[in-house]
């Protein structure tokens, strides 16, 4: 949102944030298209802008009703026979969404029809972070370490081959349903990491989070036999669980070790702890359920057995060979082994862009004494780095290095 | 309603299958045609002539010209198609599926532009 002339702006932005995927989700089955949706809620939103002195008791209804007159309002101004159609569904339509599918979740129908298969991959999270967690495209380049115009690009194609190749909006049968999943898994990951650690600004989105965990949790409902998903729902829970200690008084970011345990959440512990046994019991590990049972390691008694940590981390790098989980099994290393085999494990990775790998190596180069090192790549981390709280934690670690070998 | 062109796809110089291959092939579109008939949603479908068979025709400035060959000077060619009529993308990706599994070749899905008054 641009501007914020009105008393309720800044209440505006947060409803914008809250809401926005759920009133396109709505507004998407009642209208059965997702231009036609997105549009009317953003124009709904301009109203809102522009009439809100304060917030409405009930915001998102506010920009779904006033949303569907909208729609109605450029329907009849199309005036094809085909608008008037819709329009005349669209003012005959109950408030109640109909059950259509196995899914009742507007949301979950939207997040399927998104990630369609015949959308290629970047596409489909793009346009669903864009839609359903009304994430904007910085957000969601930062997500996928790509520029910004090939994010925005990749909505507005997506979008146009919903529309133009007829891609229905609708949640696939059960006979489709495993094939369709690995997509929407991906998204709700990516939607929870950006509510963790948001592009700009402070570092939590806890908005982003609870929605990512929320839809996590209907989707482990819906599909209790599918062990990713179980296993999804569980990592993101275990994460969510430690979120209260992950940020400390003055809003410094607070590490693993240092986190005071108490104030971690203990049913949301449980929750992915009883989670995390029921997947692992089917025997069909994937890459969710390791990560899932590490962070369930991380959660499990007064310290974290690095040993078991580093053992899973093994089997998830066999799994998914990838430099981010060669990166966090390094750290693991490095707990297990010491600083100088981790260093030895994080050469080669090749991450450009990524602040994670400069920042672990720094910390590496501190741990072995190599002060003027470890400061260089502290420096390399905190230009890679755009959340604030991020940047702060990486000065307070640079100006704390002792430069044992000077 | 919308129609979708099934086209199949396949690369000139690629090791040409056995004629025992191609009965089958033959045997099994000939099943999916009947398939596509009965289930209401065939509009048309045929396979083609090798792309060397092909004419371009031209009009430039007024003037008719041919040039013998494909338009496009492509290693992949068009070996056929089939147009059909669906619902939506999901169900045109399914007959797709049959087909190509018919045809032993790949095949691309294309939505038509939607006909003005439907």
């Amino acid at each position: 949102m641009t501007g914020h002339p009105g008393a309720a702006g800044d209440d505006l932005a947060s409803v914008y944030r809250a809401e926005y995927g759920r009133c396109v989700a709505t507004l998407a089955r009642v209208l059965g298209d997702l231009g036609l949706a997105e549009e009317a809620v953003q124009d709904a939103f301009a109203v809102a802008l522009r009439k809100w002195e304060v917030l409405p008791p009930n915001p998102g209804a506010w920009i779904v009703t006033t949303a569907r007159h909208r729609a109605v309002d450029r329907l009849r101004r199309e005036s094809t026979r085909e608008a008037r159609h819709a329009e005349a569904l669209l003012l005959h339509q109950p408030d109640e969404p109909r059950e259509v599918g196995p899914v009742r979740d507007d949301q979950l129908r939207l997040i399927f029809t998104c990630c369609h298969p015949a959308l290629a991959p970047l596409a489909q999270t793009a346009l669903t972070l864009r839609l359903l967690g009304g994430l904007e495209v910085p957000e969601i380049a930062r997500a996928y370490l790509v520029p910004e115009p090939t994010i925005a690009q990749r909505i507005v194609r997506a979008k146009k081959k919903i529309r133009d190749a007829g891609i229905p909006y609708r949640v696939p049968d059960a006979a489709e349903l495993p094939a369709r999943l690995p997509p929407v898994l991906t998204v709700l990951y990516l939607i929870f990491n950006e509510g963790y650690t948001a592009t700009s600004g402070t570092l939590l989105r806890t908005d982003l989070c609870l929605e990512a965990v929320r839809l996590a949790r209907e989707l482990a409902a819906l599909m209790p036999d599918e062990p990713e998903v179980l296993g999804l729902c569980a990592l993101l829970l275990l994460i969510e669980a430690r979120r209260p200690a992950r940020v400390g008084p003055r809003g410094e970011l607070v590490t693993l070790a240092e986190q005071d345990r108490s104030l971690w959440n203990r049913e949301l512990i449980e929750e992915g702890h009883d989670l995390v046994r029921r997947c692992l019991r089917r025997d069909r590990p994937g890459p969710y359920q390791l990560q899932a049972a590490i962070n369930a390691v991380h959660t499990d008694g007064p310290s974290t057995d690095w040993g078991q940590v580093l053992a899973l981390y093994d089997q998830l790098l066999r799994h998914t060979p990838t430099p981010v989980v060669a990166l966090n099994r390094a750290i693991a290393v490095a707990e297990v082994h010491g600083p100088a085999l981790a260093l030895a494990a994080i050469e080669g990775i090749d991450l450009p862009g990524y602040h994670l790998l400069p920042a672990t190596r720094a910390q590496l180069l501190a741990r072995l004494g190599r002060g003027a090192a470890a400061r260089a790549a502290y420096d390399e981390a905190i230009a890679l780095a755009t959340n604030d709280t991020e940047r702060a934690f990486l000065r307070d670690r640079r100006a704390a290095v002792i430069d044992h070998t000077a | 309603m919308k129609q979708y062109m099934l086209a199949v796809h396949t690369v000139e110089g690629a090791p040409t299958p056995s004629d025992e291959e191609m009965q089958t092939a033959f045997a099994q579109v000939d099943l999916v045609n009947a398939e596509l008939r009965s289930a209401g949603v065939w509009v048309f479908g045929g396979g083609l002539m090798p792309a060397e068979s092909a004419t371009v025709v031209r009009i430039s400035s007024g003037a008719t010209t041919l040039t013998d060959g494909p338009f496009a000077e492509t290693k992949e060619q068009l070996g056929g198609f089939w147009v059909i009529r669906s619902a939506d993308l999901d169900e045109a990706l399914a007959w797709a599926e049959k087909c190509a599994q018919a045809c032993m070749n790949p095949v691309e899905v294309r939505p038509f532009q939607d006909e003005p008054g439907e």
